[in-house]
C-alpha cells in the first residue's frame, strides 16, 4: 500500500468531473418533483441529451452547440412525459419508466452512426489569477464550463425556491395542487415548466458524460447514473445544496475507492466497491433526520374539475 | 424473412425489457436460435462480438434459420426470464454469453428438455447444455509480452471486471509474459464489478494512469478506456474482444479478438442435423477463435515479431503460457520445470502468481 501515489489535487478535481453528470440530473429532478411531479424517465432524458449533444458536436465541432442541443433533446424527450401526465393524466411512474425505456431505444437508433468517433474536445477554462492560484487553482478553478454551470444551477435553484414568488408558487403547487389551484395558479403550466427544466438538465447531464466524462458516444453508455440521481433526490430531501453535496459525496467516493484499490490499500475491494453508495446514503439519511419530507402533492394526478 | 425487434431496454437498475417476436405459425420448419446478451450490440467489444457470430449464421443459412436476440440482460435471476420467455417462443437453440448466465442456464434448461442450451464462458454442462470459451488467456500472453516491453514507468494498469476465474487467468497470463520481459514491471488492478459501464471503465483508466500506468490492459466491454488513454496521451491499450481498431495506432497498439462465428455456425447446423451433443468447448488461437488484431507501428519492430512468433507457439502448440516453474501468489509451488497447466486448474484459477501484488476479491 503507497497512499503517496494518490494525487490529492488530481482526485478533488476529477471527483467534480465524476459528480457533474448525477449532479444536474439530481438538481432537475428536484424542481420536477418540487412542483408535484414524479418523472423516472431521468435515465430516459440523459441518454438522449448525450446522443444528441454528442451527435450535434461532431457535426458542428462545437461542444457548447453540443450542450445546448443535448438541453433541447432532454426537453424535447420530456415533453412527451408533459402530454401523457399532465395533458392526458396517465399515471406518472408507469410514464417515467416508459420514458426511460423509450430514450434507451430512441439514442441507440440516432447513435448507429456515431460509434468509435472522437467528439471535439471540450475546453476547460482558464481564469486568469485564480486558475493560477496553488493547489486551489487547478482543483477548483480549471474546469469546464458545464461543470460551473451545474453549480450554479444548483445555486439558482435553491434562491429560486427560497427567497423569490416564483419559487413560493411552485413549491404550492408541489404541496398542494388543489389549493395552489384554488388561488388561481396555473398548476399545468407550472409543472409543464418544471418538467421541461427537467429534461434539459438531464439532457446536459447525459451530454456531459459522452462529451467530457467518457468522451465518446457508446449505447447506454449512462448505465444507470439516471435511477442514482433520482434516489439522490430523495435522501437529499429535496433540497438543493444536499444534491450538491450527495453528488460530490458519491462521485467523490466513486474515484476515491478506484484510487485507492490502484494503491493497493488493505480493504477489501467489495467493500470499496459498495462504498460510494452506502456512505452517500448514510450520510444524507442522517441529514435529512430533521422534518423534511416530500412534496404533498408528489405523484398525484391534478385535474382542475377534482 | 427474419423478424427482429429490438429491446428498448438498457439493464438499468431491475428493469430489463424482453422484447421479441413470435415467428408465425407457419414457420416451424425454421431452425430458431436464440441469443441473450449482456451488454448493447453496439459496446464495441464483448456483445459487438457476439452479435457478429449471430449475424454469421443468419448469413450462412439465411432462410432455414430465424435468430432472435435480446441485449442489456443483467446477469442473475432476470435472465432466466429472458431465456424461459426465448424457449417458450419456440427456440430451438439457446446462447447465453455471459459468465452470471450460468445457473439460470441451468435452471431453464431443466424446465425445457427439447431446447439444446449454449452457455459461453460457465463450467457448468448439462444433458442439453454445453459449455464454449475461448482461451483469451492465449491472447493476453501476447498481450503481456507487448505491455511488458512497451511500458517505460513500469506500472502496468488492469481494470478488471469481476474476480472470476476467466479474469483472474487473463492477469496471471499477461503478468507472466510482461514479467518475463520486463523483471521490473508491477501490476496495478483495479476492480469496477460491471462488464458494461463506460463512464465507470474511463475513470479506472484515468486513476490507473493518474498512478502512473502507461500502459492500461482492460477486461470490461466497452472502449471507454481506450478514450481515456487517448485524451491522457502517451498510454498504450489493447482492444478487448474486438478489435476496436478506430482507437489505433494509438493508444490501442493489438487487440485480442473473439471471433465466436464458426462455433455458433457448427452448433446450430448440429441442431438441424439433429446431432447435437453436449460438450464443453475451449478453443483458443490455433483453432481461430481467439485472435490477435493488428499490432500497430507504435510497437519496435522486435517486440512486434516477438510477438508474432509467440502467437505461432502457441497456435501451434509448442508453447503452453502456464508453463512451470511458476509458484503461486503465497510463494508455494505450482508447475514444476517444464509442466503445464491442466485445464481443470485454469477453468477454476482463483489464485494470483507469484509477484502480483494485492488480493483477489473473495
Amino acid at each position: 500500500m503507497d497512499l503517496s501515489q494518490i494525487n490529492p489535487i488530481l482526485l478533488v478535481a476529477s471527483l467534480m468531473v465524476a459528480a457533474t453528470p448525477i449532479l444536474l440530473a439530481a438538481i432537475g429532478e428536484l424542481v420536477v418533483e418540487r412542483a408535484g411531479v414524479l418523472n423516472l424517465g431521468v435515465e430516459g432524458m440523459m441518454i438522449t441529451g448525450a446522443i444528441c449533444g454528442f451527435a450535434v458536436a461532431v457535426e458542428t465541432g462545437s461542444p457548447w452547440l453540443g450542450f445546448l442541443a443535448a438541453a433541447i433533446g432532454g426537453a424535447a424527450l420530456s415533453f412527451l412525459f408533459v402530454i401523457l401526465t399532465q395533458f392526458a393524466l396517465a399515471n406518472q411512474v408507469a410514464s417515467g419508466l416508459a420514458l426511460t425505456l423509450f430514450g434507451l431505444g430512441l439514442s441507440s437508433l440516432l447513435g448507429q452512426s456515431y460509434v468509435g468517433i472522437k467528439p471535439p474536445p471540450t475546453p476547460d477554462l482558464h481564469i486568469p489569477l485564480l486558475s493560477d492560484i496553488p493547489i486551489l487553482g487547478p482543483v477548483v478553478f480549471s474546469h469546464d464550463l458545464i461543470l460551473y454551470l451545474g453549480i450554479a444551477i444548483v445555486a439558482g435553484v435553491w434562491a429560486l425556491l427560497k427567497f423569490t414568488r416564483a419559487g413560493l408558487i411552485l413549491r404550492a403547487v408541489g404541496e398542494n395542487h388543489d389549493a395552489a389551484h384554488a388561488l388561481g395558479y396555473k398548476v399545468v403550466r407550472i409543472r409543464v415548466m418544471a418538467i421541461l427544466f427537467g429534461g434539459a438538465c438531464a439532457g446536459l447531464g447525459g451530454a456531459y458524460i459522452s462529451l467530457v466524462r467518457v468522451p465518446q458516444w457508446t449505447e447506454g453508455m449512462t448505465a444507470g447514473v439516471g435511477w442514482i440521481a433520482l434516489a439522490l433526490v430523495v435522501f437529499a430531501s429535496w433540497k438543493p445544496w444536499r444534491v450538491l453535496l450527495g453528488a460530490y459525496l458519491f462521485g467523490g467516493i466513486t474515484v476515491l475507492q478506484l484510487n485507492l484499490q490502484a494503491a493497493g490499500v488493505a480493504i477489501p475491494v467489495e467493500y470499496l466497491a459498495m462504498s460510494p453508495y452506502v456512505i452517500t446514503i448514510v450520510v444524507l439519511v442522517i441529514l435529512s433526520a430533521d422534518k423534511s419530507r416530500a412534496p404533498g402533492s408528489l405523484g398525484r394526478i391534478f385535474h382542475a374539475t377534482s | 424473412m427474419t423478424i427482429l425487434r429490438r429491446t428498448l431496454l438498457a439493464g438499468a437498475a431491475a428493469v430489463t425489457a424482453l422484447g421479441m417476436a413470435t415467428a408465425a405459425g407457419a414457420q416451424d420448419d425454421k431452425t430458431k436460435v436464440g441469443f441473450v446478451f449482456v451488454g448493447p450490440v453496439g459496446d464495441g467489444g464483448w456483445t459487438y462480438e457476439h452479435n457478429q457470430g449471430r449475424l454469421a449464421v443468419e448469413e450462412e443459412f439465411g432462410d432455414q434459420v430465424e435468430t432472435v436476440f435480446v441485449e442489456n440482460v443483467a446477469e442473475g435471476p432476470d435472465s432466466e426470464r429472458v431465456m424461459t420467455q426465448m424457449a417458450l417462443n419456440g427456440a430451438d437453440l439457446i446462447f447465453t454469453t455471459s459468465f452470471g448466465y450460468m445457473d439460470p442456464t441451468i435452471n431453464v434448461a431443466k424446465k425445457f428438455p427439447n431446447v439444446k442450451f449454449e452457455h459461453a464462458t460457465g463450467y457448468k454442462t448439462a444433458e442439453n447444455v454445453s459449455t464454449y470459451s475461448a482461451r483469451f488467456y492465449e491472447g493476453r500472453a501476447i498481450q503481456g509480452l507487448i505491455a511488458g516491453s512497451m511500458t517505460e514507468s513500469n506500472i502496468i494498469g488492469y481494470i478488471g471486471s469481476f474476480p472470476i476465474p476467466e479474469v483472474i487467468r487473463g492477469i496471471n497470463s499477461a503478468y507472466i509474459q510482461a514479467k518475463k520481459v520486463n523483471p521490473d514491471v508491477q501490476f496495478k488492478i483495479v476492480w469496477v464489478y460491471t462488464w458494461f459501464d463506460p463512464a465507470k471503465e474511463a475513470d479506472a483508466a484515468k486513476v490507473l494512469i493518474e498512478q502512473g500506468a502507461d500502459v492500461v490492459l482492460q477486461h470490461t466491454d466497452s472502449t471507454a478506456p481506450q478514450a481515456a488513454a487517448q485524451n491522457a496521451g502517451g498510454v498504450y491499450t489493447f482492444g478487448q474482444a474486438s478489435d476496436m481498431y478506430e482507437y489505433a495506432p494509438e493508444p490501442r497498439i493489438s487487440s485480442i479478438i473473439d471471433n465466436w462465428a464458426p462455433y455458433y455456425i457448427e452448433r446450430t447446423k448440429a441442431v438441424m442435423d439433429g446431432t447435437w451433443e453436449s460438450v464443453s468447448r475451449w478453443d483458443g488461437i490455433g483453432a481461430g477463435m481467439v485472435g490477435i488484431g493488428e499490432i500497430t507501428s507504435a510497437v519496435p519492430d522486435d517486440v512486434k515479431a516477438a510477438a508474432l512468433e509467440m502467437k505461432e507457439k502457441i497456435a501451434s502448440g509448442e508453447m503452453h503460457p502456464f508453463t512451470g516453474p511458476l509458484k503461486k501468489q503465497d510463494g508455494s509451488d505450482w508447475l514444476a520445470e517444464g509442466e503445464t497447466a491442466d485445464d481443470g486448474t485454469l477453468a477454476g484459477m482463483n489464485f494470483y502468481v507469484e509477484g502480483i501484488e494485492g488480493e483477489i476479491p473473495q
